[in-house]
């Protein structure tokens, strides 16, 4: 999960990823961060992300996209 | 049935008078009944558009739903699979279902294709004669555009299994028609719109007062402002005005779409409202944006939202844009890695443009958007160390700035919709750098583009108003502000924009006095 | 707190309404001082009842026969039904609701309505927009009204609003809030009597100075539409045991074809009917084109219709049995008043002519 918050914060140094529950919806998150984490995670975890995946639900905080990313290891 | 007819209102009255007296539980249907009615009077030929995209659509969905279904029972069956065997199995049911979904898309964007290149282009060249801006014909015909993307997007969805498949044929029907929808937007998403669209609803007064205030609104904005200024719009496309009159057209414009679009938009959202269904909302008062990204965040928020999702999304995560995304990094870093994004964006832009019209002024829109994006997110780092240097660029005058440039800019872009002829506006765009004509605004040009000192009085009433209540809008609904204020007040105000609509809109055949001088009878 | 709401909805709905009505009074044009043309079918509900003639058609009936005149030497009591380039179809939709309020022996139709044979035939749009308001607005509701606007919308007409515009005037002239005047709210709620019996008085005196050119034609012929309805109007005249009578006012322009007289003759003798062209009859009616028209022979002047009444009078009264009525009491103090207003009204253009 830190490696997860680590490429976070290359992305916006400014957030406190730990903290924030509404990345997508408060617009910190627009659709170039997500498509670059989604490669990010890929490259990282060797997770790759299904596109219906690709929701704010799944992105809003680091402890849904951290779940995520476990979810789909197990699969 | 335009909304700014009076048989439209009609319709509506009627609509929700049956909607609240007849027994709550076919709410449904009655707005079925109503949407296919309405659909009808549009122009029954289209008609069959409809049923076919609501027939291939249900049995997509039901299809890939039994499938579903079927897999899940057989899971069960065989609980004693290992784990690569059950992978394996979800594998071939995922490829069944993708060949279904596959042919629906096919099929549909097959018939989108068709109608757009063989029916809507004559239209859309035969309307621009008369100042109809083919951003706003997006629907054309009838409509299919905005229900076939809703309907694809929800079939996506359910083959993506985040949206419920709905397995009553009449209420898929109610879901893809929904006529509030039809003409201009917005393009809902099943699960949003499932909360409402299918509930019973009682009467409530404050909620049908809320929409037939908002329908008001709208009226205001599409009557009074967009529908006034466009004989202006359509005189300075001529090719002589150029330098600064070509500017005053691009705030023309900028003022004409947006008032048209959204006040369309809060028709639609009204009309839904007053039958206690809530649709998206379609415009976040979009010229407060101070960059083209985020412009297009509040600017026709439904399509963008439809194009990320199906298009944006899907090309950019794909496994081969992932590999290369890997690869390009190891060459060439940072601006290796963002390759898929660009690439995507740009095609997703082009289908955006494409799917305006098969001209080249559409591409060129949908290029010209894409690059000032990527590239303003390229300098974002630049900005970003500019803004650490230079304290002013903090102040709040530095954000009017952003937003008066945004402005500016984003409507040079749009302003391309009047241009069939690309060269013409670029010629035009050049212009403002060596013609500096400003003399247009008190020689007497300004009073022969078919505006009248009254109208331009009425415009700037509209468009100060339009503005202020975009400003208060910054604090929530306007109207519930409006709920505060004494009710008598409010009822003052609401009459005065109803009469101000009826006065002082452009509708009608138009008053034209010397029609009426007496001349040999 | 509840109950108290909905009476406050339901007055500013009341309100709403009759501020809207209000308006639309105000924004609907008068034609009181100009257009009078405007206001003429508004008039004939108040001369409706006890006519033994009536006249239907455009400027060529209510600008060339003087009602006042015929009962003046005849004892004739008519109304003219007409209106500013009324199209035959409104005639017969006028004709049909004439006969809701009187029972007259004949009924006088001017043949050039058979010229025009759609809302298009005159030309400019937005002119028969004008024509169809002029003679549409002030008819009394009924389903005639509403045929009779079906028949007459042009394209635009029906494109924007097509009924509607009719059924809310204010639809129609919303946007002439810039150029509301004194006259708008003088006659929110009534108007001045602008004809007399139908007849539209004109004073001045406008010389015919040259030929008007006869140019050959690609066609003559009428239109099936007018054929249409000069039959329903005919049929109408049998229904009501009423003589119908075509007649061809005395108007130079637009030029009557000899074609055209063919077919109008052709059309009366087969349907035995009495047919009178004036422009035939010029020197025994006395028109004289030096002092009877006001506008080079297109229309006459008061001199000029008070001569063609003078005319057409002994006609109705000898070939069509039109009874003199002025042995009724009543019909001859009304008459007498209608007299006295004519009189006025003469002599005030009159002196209104010689200050100019």
């Amino acid at each position: 999960m830190q490696e997860l918050i680590e490429i976070l914060e290359e992305l916006h140094p400014e957030i406190d990823f730990a903290e924030c529950e509404d990345l997508v919806d408060g617009k910190i998150l627009d659709s170039f961060d997500i498509v670059t984490l989604v490669a990010e995670i890929n490259e990282h975890f060797d997770v790759a992300i299904p596109v219906g995946e690709l929701i704010p639900e799944n992105f809003n905080s680091v402890a849904a996209l951290w779940a995520l990313i476990e979810r789909l290891d197990e699969e | 049935m335009a909304f700014t007819s009076v048989n439209f209102l009609i319709f509506t009255g009627i609509l929700i008078a049956l909607y609240y007296i007849l027994p709550h539980k076919i709410q449904w249907i009655i707005l079925l009944v109503g949407s296919y009615v309405f659909y009808f009077f549009a122009g029954p030929r289209y008609l069959a558009f409809l049923l076919f995209t609501t027939i291939t659509t249900y049995l997509g969905i039901l299809l890939m739903f039994r499938k579903n279904h079927s897999a899940a029972e057989y899971l069960q069956q065989h609980a004693d699979y290992s784990k690569a065997e059950k992978k394996a199995y979800k594998a071939k049911v995922k490829s069944s279902n993708r060949a279904i979904l596959i042919v629906v898309l096919v099929l549909n964007f097959a018939l989108l294709f068709f109608c757009k290149a063989m029916l809507v282009e004559p239209i859309r060249s035969s309307m621009q004669g008369n100042g109809t801006l083919s951003f706003l014909t997006l629907g054309l015909p009838m409509g299919l555009s905005f229900y076939m993307f809703q309907s694809m997007g929800y079939l996506i969805d359910v083959y993506r299994q985040k949206a419920e498949a709905l397995t009553n044929p009449f209420k898929l029907a109610l879901f893809t028609s929904f006529f509030p929808q039809l003409v201009q937007g917005p393009i809902s998403q099943f699960e949003d719109l499932k909360e409402t669209l299918f509930t019973e609803h009682s009467f409530d007064r404050r909620q049908v007062a809320f929409g037939l205030q908002r329908m008001l609104w709208g009226f205001f904005k599409k009557m009074v402002i967009a529908d006034r200024i466009a004989v202006a719009v359509q005189e300075l496309k001529g090719s002589e005005y150029t330098g600064f009159a070509f500017f005053i057209l691009v705030v023309f414009f900028a003022i004409q779409i947006y008032a048209d679009f959204s006040g369309g938009i809060d028709i639609a959202i009204g009309v839904a409202e007053t039958l206690g269904i809530r649709l998206p909302e379609n415009f976040l008062r979009p010229y407060f944006s101070k960059n083209v990204a985020e412009f297009w965040r509040r600017w026709h928020v439904t399509l963008m939202e439809w194009m990320k999702r199906y298009i944006f999304y899907p090309i950019t995560v794909s496994k081969p844009m992932l590999n290369l995304s890997m690869k390009a990094k190891k060459k060439l870093g940072r601006f290796g890695m963002r390759l898929p994004i660009y690439i995507g964006s740009l095609l997703t832009w082009l289908a955006t443009g494409i799917w305006h019209g098969f001209n080249l002024h559409f591409i060129v829109w949908g290029l010209l958007n894409c690059f000032v994006i990527v590239i303003s997110e390229e300098l974002t780092p630049l900005y970003q160390k500019f803004h650490g240097r230079f304290a002013f660029s903090n102040k709040r005058g530095y954000d009017v700035w952003q937003i008066i440039r945004l402005f500016i800019l984003i409507n040079l872009i749009q302003v391309t919709d009047l241009f069939e002829n690309v060269g013409e506006y670029f010629r035009k765009v050049f212009s403002l750098t060596y013609t500096f004509n400003y003399h247009v605004l008190w020689d007497g040009t300004m009073t022969k583009l078919g505006l009248n000192t009254a109208d331009y009085v009425i415009l700037l009433v509209g468009v100060v108003l339009m503005f202020l209540v975009s400003v208060l809008q910054r604090k929530g609904s306007v109207r519930k502000q409006m709920q505060k204020i004494p009710r008598i007040l409010r009822y003052v105000i609401l009459i005065v924009l109803l009469f101000a609509v009826i006065l002082f809109g452009s509708y009608g055949i138009g008053y034209n006095a010397s029609a009426f001088i007496y001349n040999q009878f | 707190m509840k109950k108290r709401v909905f009476p406050i909805i339901i007055i500013t709905v009341l309100i709403t309404a009759a501020l809207f009505f209000f308006l639309q009074a105000l924004l609907i044009p008068k034609h009181m001082s100009e257009t009078k043309e405007g206001a003429m079918i508004r008039e004939y509900y108040k001369n409706a009842g006890g006519n033994e003639v009536v006249f239907i058609g455009d400027c060529e009936v209510y600008e060339n026969f003087s009602p006042v005149t015929m009962w003046e030497e005849y004892g004739i009591t008519s109304v003219i039904r007409g209106s500013a380039q009324q199209m035959i179809w409104q005639s017969y939709y006028l004709l049909e609701e004439t006969f809701k309020y009187e029972t007259p022996d004949v009924v006088v139709f001017n043949v050039l309505g058979m010229l025009y044979d759609t809302p298009k035939s005159i030309g400019d749009s937005s002119k028969q927009e004008a024509y169809n308001r002029m003679t549409l607005d002030d008819m009394r509701w009924s389903k005639l009204k509403i045929q009779s606007i079906n028949a007459s919308m042009t394209d635009e007409e029906r494109e924007k609003g097509g009924i509607w515009n009719y059924i809310f005037p204010i639809l129609r002239y919303h946007d002439r809030w810039n150029d509301i005047s004194k006259e708008d709210f003088q006659y929110l709620f009534h108007r001045d009597q602008v004809t007399d019996n139908g007849y539209l008085m004109q004073v001045g005196v406008n010389p015919v100075k040259d030929e008007y050119p006869r140019i050959p034609l690609v066609n003559y012929e009428f239109g099936d539409t007018c054929y249409e309805y000069l039959d329903k109007m005919r049929i109408l005249c049998e229904e009501h045991d009423c003589q119908f009578v075509l007649v061809k006012a005395p108007s130079l322009s637009p030029v009557w074809y000899d074609e055209y007289e063919e077919q109008v003759e052709s059309y009366a003798e087969e349907h035995n009917l009495l047919y009178f062209n004036f422009l035939e009859h010029l020197d025994e009616i006395g028109i004289d084109w030096n002092t009877d028209t006001y506008d080079q022979g297109l229309h006459l002047n008061v001199y000029g219709a008070e001569k063609m009444a003078s005319y057409f009078g002994q006609i109705l009264s000898v070939e069509c049995g039109v009874e003199d009525k002025r042995q009724d009491v009543a019909l001859t103090a009304l008459w007498e008043s209608k007299t006295e207003t004519y009189q006025q009204r003469k002599a005030k253009l009159e002196a209104e002519k010689q200050e100019e």
